[in-house]
């Protein structure tokens, strides 16, 4: 059976590599700050207590104050998985570090939110629209968008 | 004199028939080899999550039912189990047990058409597929006696499943699963040792573990790789804990491999059906649950193992009747992410073996 790990948990451990990164954690999800993302990611997936290396999803929400995109991770050898956020506050350009150099399979998923929400994530090989055309104006899923 | 060769540019879809849908790919040939693809998607996009955020929670399962409409009874199962996560509904015994037997008839379901038009695609062409659609007809037709659909069933609800089933489902479910095994092993017969199939496939199209488990690959794509991930037995939802069945593997993650990953992943389906008939217990087929439902605030993420792969609904509540956000991880869009690395050098007939072999269904690409 699929651990759930704590976040308050996995919080401690990532506190302990990069001190300022944890911007909070509750139970069910650890939020990083989006400066220190790649960092954490990266850390996540190579730490051997961790080895998260599957990405079952992500995606992004809009919370009008600031968007949350969140990542579903879990490693396919320990069988345990964490649900970890970062938000961004800027609604003119919001940008996140891009995580296709750890799970290549951010590409189409990066592309999709980029797509629907606005967001821009920086280093993405291919950053563009998916599912709409090239020249749509605006970005459906966000809450303002009629 | 000398000859000037050059790079080809070719536009394959998106009204294709081996596309399977409306998928479009740029395609760069030198003669008849692949040298790059693009893929371009969204000709069926609907906005099926925006339209979701206006919808109450039962007001989605039609919407569910037109993501894989080649599975609709899983996208059901994917997101009512999810919006039982999220507002703590109960659900009967009897109609656990139905979900499950529905579940695995529609991956049986889906499996024979994806099998049978990936045959159809290496060559084969429209034998083996009529042998799959005269199988896959007579499980619609029991879908038929439950919900009165053949393709977009809408049947379950969040705390159980529409309506009971009927007093002659159980016999013609039965008699359907007596029938099966001895239709697998004609297909095996036909088709496991073909020379055509053989030359297609063997060895066509690798997907290395690494890349399948990097690109976020899942379902028969993910375990014909050698990856043993299923999410039945990783994380048990519904009742698959009281079941047992093997998760079949392949080995090269070659074309040949997804196919025979496929048609074992049928054995065992009808193997749980079989075990689920014998517990099949009587009683309540719904829970009572308030017609609108108002999940506390919070977010789930629910995943299932559907005939793809895996399917799972994010959905964020405010306490309203409706999703704030609904997002859905569309397994066939996530599933394309390693094409091109799978495609490029092969020729373009291969092509379009190794793009049948991943089994996409463009309603839940473009969603």
């Amino acid at each position: 059976m699929t651990v759930s790990l704590s976040g308050t948990e996995v919080a401690k451990q990532i506190a302990s590599q990069f001190p300022e990164a944890i911007a909070e954690s509750s139970n069910q999800a650890v939020v990083v700050k989006t400066e220190y993302l790649l960092k954490v990611a990266e850390f996540l997936k190579n730490s051997p207590d961790f080895d998260f290396n599957y990405l079952n999803d992500m995606t992004a929400a809009d919370y009008y104050d600031y968007f949350e995109v969140v990542f579903q991770l879990s490693s396919l050898n320990l069988n345990h998985k964490l649900m970890l956020k970062t938000r961004c506050y800027e609604r003119l350009k919001p940008a996140v570090p891009s995580v296709c150099c750890l799970w290549r399979g951010a590409e189409l998923m990066e592309r999709e939110i980029y797509d629907l929400m606005g967001i821009t994530f920086t280093g993405h090989p291919n950053l563009k629209r998916i599912v709409l055309w090239e020249g749509f104006q605006g970005h459906p899923l966000r809450k303002d968008y009629l | 004199m000398t000859i000037k060769t050059e790079p080809f540019v070719i536009n394959f879809g998106p009204a294709h028939p081996s596309t399977h849908g409306v998928f479009r790919m740029r395609v760069v040939l030198d003669g008849e080899v692949v040298l790059d693809l693009e893929p371009v998607y969204g000709y069926l996009h609907r906005g099926i999550e925006k339209l979701a955020e206006q919808r109450t929670y039962t007001g989605i399962i039609p919407l569910t039912d037109r993501l894989d409409y080649l599975a609709a009874m899983s996208n059901n199962l994917a997101h009512c189990i999810a919006v039982e996560k999220l507002a703590g509904i109960k659900v009967p015994e009897r109609a656990e047990y139905l979900r499950v037997i529905l579940a695995e008839l529609q991956r049986l379901c889906s499996h024979l058409i994806a099998v049978g038009a990936f045959l159809n695609d290496s060559g084969a062409f429209m034998t083996p597929i009529l042998y799959m659609l005269r199988e896959r007809e007579k499980i619609l037709d029991l879908f038929e006696m439950l919900s009165g659909q053949r393709l977009t069933y809408n049947d379950m609800r969040p705390g159980g499943v529409s309506q009971d089933a009927p007093e002659e489902f159980l016999p013609a479910l039965h008699k359907f699963v007596d029938q099966m095994p001895r239709y697998l092993d004609e297909y095996d017969q036909l088709l496991a040792k073909n020379e055509i199939l053989l030359a297609r496939s063997k060895g066509v199209g690798i997907l290395s573990k690494e890349l399948a488990i990097n690109s976020s690959a899942s379902g028969p794509v993910l375990r014909a790789s050698g990856v043993k991930w299923d999410i039945r037995k990783a994380e048990p939802y519904s009742i698959y804990d009281r079941f047992e069945f093997e998760i079949p593997t392949g080995t090269a993650g070659d074309c040949y491999d997804r196919y025979l990953v496929r048609m074992l992943e049928m054995r065992q389906s009808v193997r749980i059906i079989e075990q689920a008939m014998k517990q099949f217990p009587s009683g309540e087929y719904r829970s009572r649950v308030p017609k609108l439902i108002r999940p506390p605030v919070g977010e789930v993420y629910s995943r299932i193992e559907a005939p793809k792969g895996e399917l799972a609904f994010y959905i964020v509540s405010d306490s309203s009747i409706a999703p704030y956000r609904y997002h859905i991880r569309g397994t066939s869009l996530i599933n394309l992410t390693a094409l091109r690395d799978m495609i490029v050098g092969w020729k373009v007939a291969d092509l379009i073996v190794i793009f049948g072999s991943i089994d996409i269904c463009m309603g839940e690409v473009d969603r």
